[in-house]
């Protein structure tokens, strides 16, 4: 064993700081608790984004406001039959008027359902491609047979939920690396001062023919264990917390939280954090180091 | 014998202040005892920083192994460093280290595997008289004892050049002589070694070694008192 390949007890020993590796370690424990928790929320809303994506990007409806009432379902038939032929569509139905007041019951009540309320008639399309031009060419086809014919694209409809969505996911994202730089900080300043603290150790394997590198490596090993103990610790919390968040969720029966799941690829994420922090801070603890090293003989 | 250590018009200066060792020249030969000696304050510290490389001078040219440290890449230090070992004046030991650890510092430093470290170290405890010390921690060792482990530590890794700075400036004076027989015995084996003391008890005591004499910053001419003053490197071109 040498202090520059140990494993062994001896080269831990030669930093002697009991206090300030578990302080370290709280602070580390924190710092990894508000990074999974921030990590869990950005992956969440991100599927909830891709939910919304998936659900709505590829559908269209299809309204028919003017004409009675016969004048429109015949309309509506007919524009079902043409659109459903088109190769860029995978299904056109057209939205049984019980259906229709169903969806009127919150607002209008049972006066919805009756049959003198005027009703647009509206078709469900199921798009094969959910490209722009796809919608273009669905909604000329649709003008060509019903010229008053409306064309709205359900994403439209969800559209300041979805960006709402997207924009709390890039928060989350945001938050993760800022953990991260504040992590590569406290690293910094950690490595700092320890090196102020052992001044006179690093003094003496220098002399004694330590490279930097040697004395590098002693930091950064003890840094990445504290970093990789208060993180594993305070994920561990975290995923605590949000088991927590996701049963009180799943009570609220919502669609749009029930797409909030972190699926297995979320929690590999998760797991992954407090290695990837470790790794972080024996980088930055080794940069600094080596750097203030350099300016010492 | 070959020189080892070469100085050449050498100047320290700490800072902006004034000079600490002015226009120091000699050269050292591999294999032989030197006393550097001079009042307190005179320099001989800063003279033995620059020597096991602690320190980079101000001006001159220092040559240690053939090599010229003072325009040497910090980086090509530490290979240089394993070949000399050092007695620190205040013995700079690690003090949460134990006395076995501290002595196998510069075998670990130096990539040893830990199943070789052992062996020499319980010697060289058992050389300097703490084979039963070793896992003792240097704050509960006396003066004597952290002065014997720096020692050990010293010279364990075999180094080339011995620089010890006051080595018995701690100790009583059986022990001083134990200790110097110490260096004796390993200037014997071929290495070089040089120690600072004002104890001219001490330097008579090694009746081959040779004198150099530090006076405010400069190394002082040879006179009638000083025996076996160094050769400088005018002074053997003229011999």
């Amino acid at each position: 064993m040498s202090i520059a390949t140990t494993s062994g007890s001896a080269a831990r020993r030669l930093l002697d700081d009991g206090r300030r590796a578990r302080a370290m370690r709280w602070v580390m424990a924190v710092m990894l608790f508000l990074t999974v928790l921030a990590c869990a929320l950005g992956i969440a809303t991100a599927n909830v984004a891709a939910a919304l994506d998936a659900q709505l990007g590829g559908r269209l409806v299809v309204q028919i406001v003017a004409g009675s009432d016969a004048a429109r379902d015949a309309a509506s038939n007919r524009l079902a039959e043409a659109l459903g032929a088109m190769p860029e569509v995978r299904a056109a139905v057209p939205v049984p008027r019980a259906e229709l007041a169903e969806l009127a019951r919150p607002w209008l009540g049972d006066a919805g359902l009756s049959a003198d309320l005027p009703m647009p008639a509206m078709i469900d399309i199921d798009l094969r491609d959910p490209s722009a031009s796809a919608v273009t060419a669905v909604t000329a086809r649709a003008r060509s047979i019903a010229p008053d014919a409306r064309v709205d694209r359900s994403a439209g409809w969800l559209a300041p939920v979805r960006g709402f969505v997207v924009t709390l996911s890039g928060l989350a994202g945001g938050l993760v690396l800022l953990m991260a730089s504040a992590t590569g900080g406290i690293v910094l300043l950690t490595a700092r001062a320890g090196l102020d603290t052992h001044r006179d150790t690093i003094d003496v394997l220098h002399m004694l023919g330590s490279t930097d590198s040697q004395v590098a490596r002693l930091f950064q090993r003890r840094i990445a264990l504290d970093t990789l103990i208060g993180g594993v610790v305070g994920s561990l919390a975290a995923a605590a917390a949000i088991m927590v968040i996701g049963w009180r969720a799943a009570g609220l029966d919502s669609g749009l939280v029930g797409g909030a799941s972190l699926g297995t690829g979320g929690w590999v994420v998760l797991a992954l954090l407090p290695l990837a922090f470790a790794g972080l801070a024996m980088v930055a603890a080794r940069v600094a180091v080596l750097r203030t090293l350099e300016r010492r003989l | 014998m070959a020189n080892i250590v070469q100085f050449e018009n050498v100047g320290l200066r700490y800072g902006t202040g004034p000079e600490t060792l002015s226009d120091v020249s000699f050269t050292l030969a591999s294999g032989a005892f030197y006393f550097v000696t001079g009042a307190s304050g005179a320099g001989k510290t800063s003279l033995l920083r620059l020597l096991y490389l602690a320190q980079r001078p101000s001006r001159g040219i220092i040559r240690l192994f053939g090599e010229d440290t003072v325009t040497m890449p910090r980086g090509r230090l530490p290979t240089l460093r394993r070949r000399i070992g050092v007695v620190f004046q205040d013995f700079r030991l690690i003090p949460h280290l134990t006395a076995y650890d501290n002595i196998a510092l510069p075998l670990r430093v130096s990539g040893m595997a830990e199943h070789e470290v052992e062996e020499p170290v319980r010697e060289m405890l058992a050389w300097v008289g703490l084979a039963q010390r070793g896992g003792a921690r240097p704050p509960t060792l006396s003066g004597g004892e952290q002065q014997r482990v720096a020692i050990a530590r010293a010279v364990i890794g075999r180094p080339e050049i011995l620089v010890a700075d006051e080595p018995t400036g701690n100790v009583d004076p059986d022990m001083a002589e134990r200790l110097l027989h110490l260096f004796d015995s390993l200037n014997r084996l071929g290495t070089t070694v040089v120690v600072a003391t004002h104890d001219f008890g001490l330097i008579n005591r090694i009746p081959d070694a040779q004198m150099m004499r530090i006076d405010r910053g400069r190394l002082a001419d040879p006179t009638g008192s000083l025996r076996y003053p160094p050769r400088r490197p005018d002074a053997a071109e003229h011999a």
